[in-house]
């Protein structure tokens, strides 16, 4: 039997920068450049928000790989890898650059969460209407319709404008339609790092039941336990391109050393290697340097509670003293645990800079729970994003003797330092205490 | 659900035809976003749908009083407010069509980016939902008609064609407009304008007589003229010339045509830059 999905050679070209566009587009922003270049000379000032010279990158580059009906498949690789992408070329959103993929059977794909939901209209609306832009015939919708309003715990509020669902009550309902999506090939792109933790275990069960039923799923996730509970096989993408192919498990393995390995060479990131920015935004920054509080390169991972001290080195496009750094720290579960900024700090500068310029971090105590940290760093220039790197590097914090008691602190997202004092109970006599009760 | 069921996703680029059989696939859809469009309309409004009637409505009181009372406008031949009536309601339809349809791809940006189905019905869905507005404004049509005991002619059987006529002109130019606008925004503040200029140069508060024979020709560039003229003389019984109206409707033809190959074509690059 012929492979449900034959992806051969597949590409897709981006063009940095400058949005992309038909050849008229770049002649009116010659124009433009043309018209705005005299004010910016009179102003000093360079009209345009950073605008870079038109640079293409591969977002996918010649993947090729077969999926037989009833794969489970999960698709890793750090943001940027080019996941989405590959998920938006197979649901025939974005066409591919050369290449081509031949899809045997039915495909549905599910990219976000609620796509179409409409906030006037009301819940039983939604379904109706969701469920048509995902692929669902009327009748179809009709048969699964008391299913999808008993999956999603809504029939009270079924005739209810959704403006008025709680967050919790939207995604369970715009979840419950796709869940019921009957397609030969389901495709699904992180929708599960929404909702609260009970519902993500009822959406994996669901999953888990797809794809039990014989049908071939392709799952891209962050969330490697749903990988591993959810796939048979796996695939990690970096940089666009196929870099391991075989078990769920060893993908996960081959991803995470991968992480590690990156992540280990040393206190120093050039980030222009990094490459995997967010969009399309200019490659403003440039490395960061890891120090101890001490000002030692941090090659190892950080004692909990011990100085730190990041480095960002970074372009300014034109001359302002509107810019600011930010840097994010995420937890396994691609959760936001701390962001440091610079518009957080006081005493801020009001200088006027331009070019190569360096931003120092200091973080007295690092008071993380112990385990791995993917670092984001981004650039504002006057109020907007210009340069943004998710999982720049991962940070990893130490168990270490935070409260001098040999006790390692062993729950939680974070130490916090705390004291703890016995006080003799005044006024209240053991005899109130039991009236009380 | 048939395995035998095969596609192939390549790289797309230049002209590509109409896609007859997909559109047959996911007409449900269009009909969906119709339906939508029309719920959603005049929502949380006090009036409601009554709006679909009062624009027109007041848009002919206001027009009666300037350009008959004051600057002494005549029909050709009916009440002047039933006749300046007449050519607003396919004008008004021509005009929210234009507007909401050239809008339509950027407030429906994340259908575009986040699933797959034929680009052309988001357009064509805010189209076909002003023609419940249209079918509203020709009821208060008909009370206008008892009211000024003005008869219906068998020329009212040419209705249909006209309003197919408009059908065509709005979703071509919507297509095209709502194409460009995905690269440049420029149209959002374009469409105001060219709308405004369109009610001037389409025949709606003066009769195509006040038009100087030598223009007349060209008036068949407009492809509402003919549907308004057109309109006139389904409704009112008033003299048509067929030549304006025949040289009309082929433009909304070729319009609509225009406008379904340059959407396509313009497609495949929707979710890369929208």
């Amino acid at each position: 039997m012929k492979p449900i999905l034959e992806i051969r050679g597949l590409s897709k070209q981006y063009h940095l920068g400058a949005r992309r566009g038909p050849k008229m587009d770049n002649l009116r922003e010659l124009l433009q450049r043309r018209i705005s270049a005299p004010f910016s000379a009179l102003m000093g000032k360079d009209g345009e928000s950073g605008r870079v010279e038109l640079q293409s990158f591969w977002a996918l580059k010649d993947v090729s790989f077969d999926i037989e009906q009833g794969q489970v498949l999960g698709v890793i690789g750090r943001n940027g890898a080019g996941k989405s992408t590959l998920l938006k070329i197979l649901s025939r959103i974005t066409s591919p650059t050369s290449g081509h993929v031949t899809v045997r059977g039915r495909l549905a794909s599910l990219l976000e969460v609620g796509t179409g939901f409409h906030p006037e209209l009301t819940g039983r609306e939604n379904i109706f209407l969701n469920g048509a832009i995902l692929g669902m015939r009327k009748a179809e919708i009709r048969r699964h319709f008391d299913e999808i309003v008993a999956f999603a715990e809504v029939e009270r509020f079924l005739d209810t404008p959704v403006k008025h669902y709680s967050s919790g009550m939207y995604v369970r309902l715009a979840f419950a339609v796709a869940a019921h999506l009957n397609p030969e090939i389901l495709v699904v792109d992180e929708v599960l790092a929404v909702g609260d933790l009970a519902f993500q275990k009822k959406c994996l069960g669901k999953m888990g039941e797809v794809s039990r039923g014989g049908r071939t799923v392709l799952f891209v996730s962050h969330n490697m336990a749903a990988v591993e509970n959810l796939c048979s096989r796996g695939v990690v993408l970096h940089c666009g391109e196929l870099e391991f192919d075989g078990g769920a498990k060893d993908a996960i393995q081959y991803y995470l050393n991968s992480l590690s390995t990156r992540s280990g060479t040393g206190h120093v990131v050039e980030l222009d290697d990094v490459g995997e920015r967010t969009s399309r935004l200019a490659p403003l920054l440039k490395r960061m340097e890891f120090l101890t509080g001490d000002d030692e390169p941090l090659n190892e991972g950080l004692p909990i509670g011990s100085g730190l001290k990041i480095k960002v080195h970074f372009d300014l496009p034109k001359l302002t003293s509107n810019f600011n750094v930010g840097i994010g720290f995420n937890n396994t579960y691609s959760q936001r645990i701390f962001t440091a900024a610079s518009i957080f700090e006081p005493n801020r500068w009001e200088t006027e800079c331009v070019g190569p310029q360096v931003l120092s971090c200091e973080i007295p105590s690092f008071t993380l729970m112990p385990g791995e940290y993917a670092v984001k760093v981004w650039l504002d220039v006057n109020s907007s994003e210009a340069d943004a790197i998710e999982d720049a590097v991962k940070i990893r914090v130490l168990d270490s003797d935070y409260y001098g008691t040999g006790r390692v602190p062993w729950n939680g997202t974070f130490v916090l330092k705390h004291r703890w004092r016995l006080q003799q109970s005044a006024g209240a006599t053991p005899s109130a205490m039991v009236t009380k009760k | 659900m048939s395995t035998t069921f095969e596609l192939t996703i390549r790289p797309r680029k230049g002209w590509q035809p109409i896609d007859l059989k997909e559109i047959y696939l996911y007409w449900e859809l269009l009909a969906f976003l119709v339906w939508r469009d029309v719920k959603i309309r005049y929502r949380q409004t006090l009036l409601g749908g009554a709006w679909a009637l009062l624009q027109p409505f007041i848009a002919m009181l206001i027009f009666s009083f300037i350009f008959n009372r004051l600057a002494h406008v005549q029909s050709d031949g009916p009440p002047y407010k039933l006749f300046a009536y007449a050519g607003l309601v396919p004008w008004t339809f021509f005009s929210a069509s234009v507007t909401q349809s050239s809008n339509s791809l950027i407030a429906n940006h994340q259908l575009v980016s986040k699933v797959y189905f034929p680009r052309i019905f988001i357009p064509l869905g805010s189209v076909l939902a002003l023609l419940l507005d249209l079918a509203l404004s020709l009821c208060l049509f008909a009370v206008m008609m008892i009211y000024y005991r003005w008869p219906l002619t068998p020329a009212v059987l040419w209705l249909p064609v006209f309003l197919l006529g408009a059908i065509l002109a709005a979703s071509g130019t919507g297509l095209i407009l709502s194409a460009l606008n995905v690269s440049f925004r420029d149209v959002k503040y374009a469409v105001p304008f060219m709308v405004q200029m369109g009610l001037f140069v389409t025949p709606v508060i003066y009769p195509v007589r006040y038009v100087p024979a030598k223009w007349q020709a060209l008036m068949g560039l407009n492809p509402m003229a003919g549907v308004v003229i057109g309109f006139r003389h389904a409704l009112l019984g008033s003299e048509a010339s067929w030549q304006v109206i025949a040289v009309s409707l082929c433009t909304s033809v070729i319009l609509f045509v225009a406008g379904l190959l340059i959407f396509r074509r313009m497609e495949a690059k929707f979710a890369d830059i929208i």
